[in-house]
């Protein structure tokens, strides 16, 4: 049994706490969610010289081949700083995909390029219909000629208009809700028929409507096994799940931190509020809730690049459950705690809470992923 | 033991129902059915409206222009409007000022501004908490000198809902700084045109400007303004707190907020089949529809008491605490049922009539946009008027004697 970070994740953890306290902080965050293009170039060369975009990249594309608690550490600090650049869709989910399902000419072109900051990725997945079924897809893939067409139209892709390169995915055979018969696209952000409406998130960040239509892709298009991409699928959302989760914990630790410095120096009554038991006893609440996390957001990032697929999809489950569950129960005490000031803008915790609320709703809130876990009873 | 309005009542009800199909204009009712953004002339034509008919002033006594309806009257106009989709009237004028003019103030001020509120001619707004004055209320710090025939006001005043709109203030000042601190507060009301007062927005969390600070510096307010006595205001502003009371638990818009959770289950679809036939989902709805049932005859079982002019109990603290809970559970639930699509922040979609770029499907942007500002804005509802554990420290004290 061992809990502690090695000296080279430390040593991330501290690079990414002075760059946030030197170049993100709050100010300079409102300044990147005012502008036009809603996030930072800048921030993202930054990113690249660090080396945080090469981290979980194999060492044979120009990646440092880091492994799933290297990112565990990296999605944390981008919780503290509730970071609004693309790392989820670019580096987590898109080049995780690459990674792992495109072929090598895809992975040599596309891989380097994200980690050197110049390509964006995106994944198109979730449609208007699924919800939180995953094999729910309409879009399809056609045979075209040697290559493919593609129709339909995707749902909250995040960063969707930001991305130079989008992962479709597709139906190539059987219906809506079927496991098989699924494909992975990798397509031009200027391909002919790809129309994209970019729009901000209530976290801050970017997210996009992708409409599809007649987009038309060379045979090289396609990545990996044809119909075979269920279990690509699958694992995308247990790796964005693990990086969700340490993200919220990023979050809550900060929230906590702020809500406790709040009842020590907010005074009514002539005394400091937290001197009120009532108060006292749901801050212990919060704490208990977030340590509770925190365990099952360390279970995540321990069994996410396990091979045995049913084990990591449970101890997946489990941790995005409770992730949700933790995180509301944080988020509303915070705000609650703060007053009224919680209720604005001009605190931080008020924009920590929001993004913690949104970290429920992706890849599946809290009772959906209680849902899966109480099906898994039946299968036992 | 009936747990039945009277046919009397429900004939009110009825008639209450009868004139929203004919006066409520379609136009505001979309929105508040909807959860659209509402403006100063939604909520002030509504009033007007209410007002031809004689009934702005729903709680007022006869005497004033009112109905003088009895509480249980008054519940079933506030359920009946707000199911109708009817915005809900501001307080700050009708059942909070009005009712400190009617009680405490002279007859020249009850002729200059009662008939104004009533008319919605005059926006009010209240000018109570101050950034260390929220909960510990007494402990304000706007000081309001006696100069000749006018106070000079200087200080802060914040969590002022939509001041930016308003003619006038009521405001607590302090006027004596010895002796206790509830001795010493004045109850003055304040022409917002006045020189020397500026409001500042407070951006809310769902990005909305609805509260705002106003900051006096000079301010010179004619001495007819004050109400009553010098130094008696605390006395006033209590018994304006007691009339925040009626229509607390928020029963009729939860009902309706009810109904569009159930309308927005069946229209979301989950893996391509509608929401509502996910039993987990159901469950959710099914105990928020029954702690709202419960609620409801608990309200009504306060309106018996009330009737039969039992002593006032720490109802109104019961009603507040559990009616913020499920208006809060209701919001949450809506995001909810969305799931990932509460994710767009789709500002311009909140503005009725909205003719931007469609985004995904027909009418998917207008109807996803207000899920989660509301969830977020909604967080207010169990800190505003007496945070919930205020509220608690009141039954605690009250109703158990601890």
């Amino acid at each position: 049994m061992n809990f502690n970070f090695s000296e080279e994740q430390e040593l991330l953890r501290d690079t990414l706490a002075s760059f946030i306290k030197r170049d993100y902080d709050f100010e300079a965050r409102r300044g990147i969610l005012e502008s036009e293009a809603g996030w930072s170039r800048e921030t993202w060369t930054t990113f690249a010289d660090m080396g945080l975009l090469a981290l979980p990249l194999p060492e044979e594309h120009g990646g440092l081949g880091g492994n799933a608690i290297d990112l565990f550490v990296a999605m944390e600090a981008i919780g503290r700083g509730l970071i609004v650049e693309p790392f989820l869709a670019t580096v987590v989910l898109g080049a995780g995909l690459v990674a792992r399902a495109g072929t090598e000419s895809q992975q040599a072109q596309v891989l380097p390029a994200v980690a050197s900051g110049e390509c964006l990725l995106a994944y198109a997945h979730g449609e208007h219909a699924a919800r939180y079924v995953l094999s729910h897809v309409e879009t399809t893939a056609t045979a075209d000629g040697d290559g493919w067409r593609l129709d339909g139209a995707k749902t909250v892709v995040l960063h969707g208009a930001q991305a130079d390169k989008l992962i479709v995915s597709a139906r190539t055979r059987g219906n809506a809700g079927d496991e098989d018969g699924l494909s992975l696209f990798l397509v031009d952000a200027n391909a002919q028929g790809l129309h994209r409406s970019d729009y901000p998130t209530q976290d801050g960040a970017r997210a996009a409507e992708v409409v599809l239509k007649s987009v038309r892709l060379g045979a090289d298009g396609l990545m990996g096994e044809l119909h075979q991409a269920w279990p690509h699928i699958v694992h995308a959302q247990e790796r964005a799940i693990a990086a969700l989760c340490a993200e919220a914990i990023g979050i809550m630790d900060l929230l906590n931190q702020d809500t406790i410095s709040y009842l020590q120096t907010r005074k009514q009554f002539g005394v400091a509020i937290g001197s009120f038991q009532a108060l006292q006893h749901r801050m212990v609440d919060m704490l208990l809730a977030t340590e509770q996390a925190r365990s099952m957001a360390y279970l995540a990032a321990v069994k996410v690049d396990t091979d045995e697929a049913a084990e990591r999809a449970k101890a997946l489950a489990q941790a995005k459950a409770m992730i949700g569950q933790s995180g509301r129960t944080v988020g509303q005490a915070a705000v609650q705690l703060h007053g009224g000031m919680g209720v604005t803008l001009e605190v931080r915790a008020a924009h920590l809470f929001k993004r913690l609320t949104m970290i429920n709703t992706q890849f599946g809130d809290a009772d959906h992923h209680l849902g899966q876990l109480s099906d898994g009873l039946l299968a036992a | 033991m009936d747990l039945n309005y009277s046919p009397e009542e429900e004939s009110f009800r009825q008639e209450i129902g009868d004139f929203c199909r004919a006066e409520l204009p379609p136009a505001i009712a979309a929105k508040v059915l909807g959860g659209q953004r509402l403006h100063k002339q939604d909520i002030a034509g509504w009033q007007k409206i209410l007002h031809k008919k004689g009934w702005a002033g729903y709680q007022w006594p006869k005497a004033f222009g009112g109905c003088e309806w009895d509480a249980t009257q008054q519940s079933i106009f506030d359920e009946e409007t707000a199911l109708h989709g009817a915005p809900r009237l501001l307080p700050f004028g009708l059942k909070m000022v009005a009712p400190v003019i009617m009680a405490f103030g002279n007859r020249e001020q009850q002729e200059r501004f009662l008939p104004r509120i009533l008319a919605a001619e005059d926006w009010w707004c209240q000018g109570y908490s101050e950034p260390g004055a929220g909960s510990d209320l007494a402990s304000l710090k706007t000081r309001a000198e006696r100069r000749g025939d006018h106070y000079i006001v200087n200080g802060q005043k914040t969590w002022n809902t939509l001041g930016q709109h308003a003619d006038w203030i009521f405001c607590l000042v302090r006027t004596a700084s010895e002796g206790r601190k509830q001795e010493g507060i004045s109850f003055l009301l304040i022409d917002m045109k006045t020189p020397g007062i500026t409001v500042r927005p407070i951006i809310t969390l769902d990005g909305e400007h609805e509260v705002n600070e106003v900051w006096f510096e000079d301010v010179a307010v004619p001495a007819e303004n004050l109400i009553g006595e010098e130094n008696k205001g605390w006395t006033y502003a209590k018994f304006l707190l007691g009339h925040e009371r009626a229509n607390i638990a928020g029963i009729g818009a939860s009902k309706r907020e009810l109904v569009r959770l159930k309308e927005l289950a069946r229209a979301t679809l989950s893996g391509g089949r509608p929401l509502i036939e996910d039993a987990r989902f159901r469950d959710r709805i099914a105990q928020v529809e029954l702690e709202l049932r419960a609620l409801e005859i608990t309200n009504m079982r306060m309106l018996a008491a009330e009737r039969e002019k039992r002593a006032p109990g720490p109802e109104a603290s019961m009603l507040k605490i559990r009616g913020s809970e499920i208006q809060q559970t209701l919001t949450e639930l809506m995001m909810q049922a969305v799931g990932p699509q509460a994710l767009p922040f789709l500002f311009e979609a909140m503005e009725a009539g909205w003719q931007g770029e469609p985004v995904g499907t027909d009418g998917w942007a207008e109807t996803i946009a207000p899920l989660a500002p509301s969830y977020f804005n909604y967080r207010k509802v169990s800190i505003y008027g007496g945070s919930n554990e205020i509220q608690k420290n009141i039954i605690s004290r009250i109703a158990l004697g601890l």
